[in-house]
């Protein structure tokens, strides 16, 4: 029992899915609109945007490293790929393949200034968010690209009921990244180069190469998570994503990944994605003033943290 | 200060040599760090089943040589040969190829994965389900060894699963030496294994170092503390501003004669 008990206090995003539960319980009470089916389906459209990109920060905080850049990321992308269809007159397979080069080489350049000139993360990539922020402004000239009319999105966001099909394409990241995470020996050094780089380095992993596959995972998926968003939309915003990336690493927290490097789970950024979409939708069915989320947000990654911290000081204290 | 250190130098003729088995051979070896000559033509080896004191005071030039033996730093200069082939030992990847092992003072583990997890870092036993080199890990079989690895330092009491750092200090030090001997290590380089540890760990430490002796494995034992090493060591080889400065048959010493060299 003892030992069932720790196993359970020791994970990471122990205190987030009971914080989940708890807040779920709430809006329902509070709701009673909030569990029906319409309102599940509303949580449900908008959790794979932003869930997609919190894997990727997610990861990279894993692996010790931070990304601001990746809201920047999540218009920049998807701008090239509707000005690549809509101005150039290039296939939308094209541009797409064009669009994840360019999400690709961002988190290369992350990666390599970050870790040639040795600085932290957060200065690369907060330089990175003003960078592609302005980038994509500048490609858009000022007027969003014509968005081609006869364009099918359904491999992305048709409506299936309950879900958009941009749910199964999270649900596949989610259990691929899951599997390499949790199970991969690639997941076994992501978590070593995080957790202590030098013996991750000592024992023979190249922790370079590591961090830098982790970078453009980052971008990679904040690149995808973004040209959903935009084909939902159907229009390419220079404006796009502006603050996701606050939002991505306070859901990555709140799942229990730990700043530090070394800490975290999928689950947890799972719970920590739907935690954000349900208070977000839980407060304007409650007839709260929406303008309480981001409060709502901030308090919440406070607390995640102090109980995360609290929780696994006990979990180490049993024996 | 300087007569007095000349006075108690070792002549270069009476250094012991290697013989034609030796494990490890290496041959003016030079390192430079910035202007720093951080090696100096230095001759080093170890006999399989021989364990190597290596003493020095700080900045000597102990660390940088182990450095280079475990693939950590490249050698400026010189040869290395092990078991009678030259070597170039560019990684620790390299290094821990050729059956080289290197236990550090922080133990090399990292603290929030568990014990199991840690045995086999970089070196995942994997299943069928693999490609180019990354795959899913074969989880029965690691903690199917890092049992047995527990069993044989005597720390029946802790699972597989459990964290590094719930770990005390003698025990880290266990769980790495019992890794180097999964993974047949030949040679076993212990960088000042026994800093931070009890009196009664730092004894454990060196009950397993003198028990590896036993099957054939050399080591070389890094300490400042001479009543650590001067115990266990067959051979004794101090060092001094990145030179040796003395390779001696413990039975041709004492603890007082190093103890004056080194200090």
């Amino acid at each position: 029992m003892q030992s069932i008990l720790k196993t359970l206090l020791s994970r990471p995003e122990i205190s987030a899915l009971v914080m989940l539960v708890v807040v779920v319980a709430g809006f329902s009470f509070m709701a009673p609109q909030f569990a029906s089916y319409g309102n599940t389906r509303v949580l449900l459209f908008s959790l794979p945007e932003l869930g997609i990109v919190v894997l990727g920060v997610g990861i990279l905080m894993i692996v010790g490293e931070f990304d601001l850049s990746v809201g920047s990321v999540f218009a920049l992308v998807p701008m090239l790929m509707v000005i690549a269809m809509g101005r150039w007159g290039v296939p939308p397979i094209v541009a797409m393949l064009m669009g994840f080069a360019l999400a690709l080489a961002v988190g290369y350049i992350n990666g390599w200034i970050t870790l040639t000139f040795n600085i932290p993360s957060f200065v690369t990539t907060l330089g990175m968010l003003f960078m592609a922020r302005s980038l994509a402004t500048v490609l858009s000239g000022g007027f969003p690209p014509p968005f081609p009319a006869n364009l099918s999105t359904d491999l992305f966001v048709a409506d299936l009921g309950l879900f958009r099909s941009s749910m199964l394409w999270f649900a596949g990241f989610a259990l691929i990244l899951g599997i390499v995470l949790h199970f991969s020996n690639l997941g076994n050094w992501i978590f070593a180069t995080g957790g202590q780089s030098q013996a991750a380095a000592d024992m023979g992993i190249d922790t370079r190469k590591v961090k830098l596959f982790c970078f453009m995972l980052c971008s990679f998926l904040a690149g995808f998570a973004g040209m959903i968003t935009t084909l939902r939309l159907r229009s390419a915003l220079p404006a796009l994503g502006e603050g996701l990336e606050l939002q991505a690493i306070a859901a990555a927290v709140i799942g229990g990944a730990a700043l530090t490097g070394g800490i975290g789970s999928l689950v947890g950024m799972l719970v920590g994605t739907t935690l954000i979409r349900v208070i977000d939708n839980g407060l304007v069915m409650a007839r709260i003033d929406a303008n309480w989320f981001r409060f709502a947000i901030g308090a919440l990654t406070i607390v995640a943290v102090i109980l995360n911290t609290w929780v696994r000081a006990r979990a180490r204290r049993m024996k | 200060m300087t007569a007095r250190l000349e006075e108690h130098f070792q002549a270069t003729e009476t250094f012991v040599r290697p013989t034609a088995e030796a494990l490890v051979r290496c041959e003016g070896l030079e390192k430079w760090y910035g202007s720093v000559h951080a090696l100096a033509e230095v001759d080093f080896h170890a006999e399989p089943g021989e364990i190597v004191g290596l003493v020095g005071d700080n900045g000597a030039g102990k660390s940088t040589l182990i450095k280079i033996l475990s693939g950590a730093h490249p050698a400026d200069g010189g040869r290395i040969f092990f078991e009678g082939r030259e070597v170039r030992l560019d990684s620790p990847k390299a290094a821990m190829g050729l059956g080289i092992e290197t236990i550090y003072q922080y133990t090399a583990m990292v603290p929030a994965m568990s014990i199991a997890r840690n045995m086999f870092i970089g070196r995942e036993p994997l299943t069928r389900f693999t490609i180019g080199g990354i795959g899913l890990m074969d989880r029965r079989t690691m903690v199917e060894h890092a049992t047995r690895s527990l069993t044989n330092i005597d720390l029946t009491e802790r699972s597989p699963d459990t964290t590094v750092e719930e770990l005390s200090g003698g025990q880290r030090q266990a769980v790495a030496i019992a890794r180097a001997m999964y993974f047949k290590s030949k040679l076993l380089i212990l960088d000042e294994p026994t800093n931070h540890l009890s009196v009664k760990e730092t004894n454990k430490v060196l009950d397993y170092v003198a028990s590896l002796k036993e099957q054939g494995i050399g080591s070389i034992f890094i300490s400042h503390n001479l009543h650590h090493i001067f115990p266990i060591s067959d051979r004794i080889v101090a060092m001094a501003r990145g030179r040796k400065i003395a390779d001696i048959k413990k039975s041709d010493t004492t603890i007082d004669d190093l103890t004056d060299l080194i200090v």
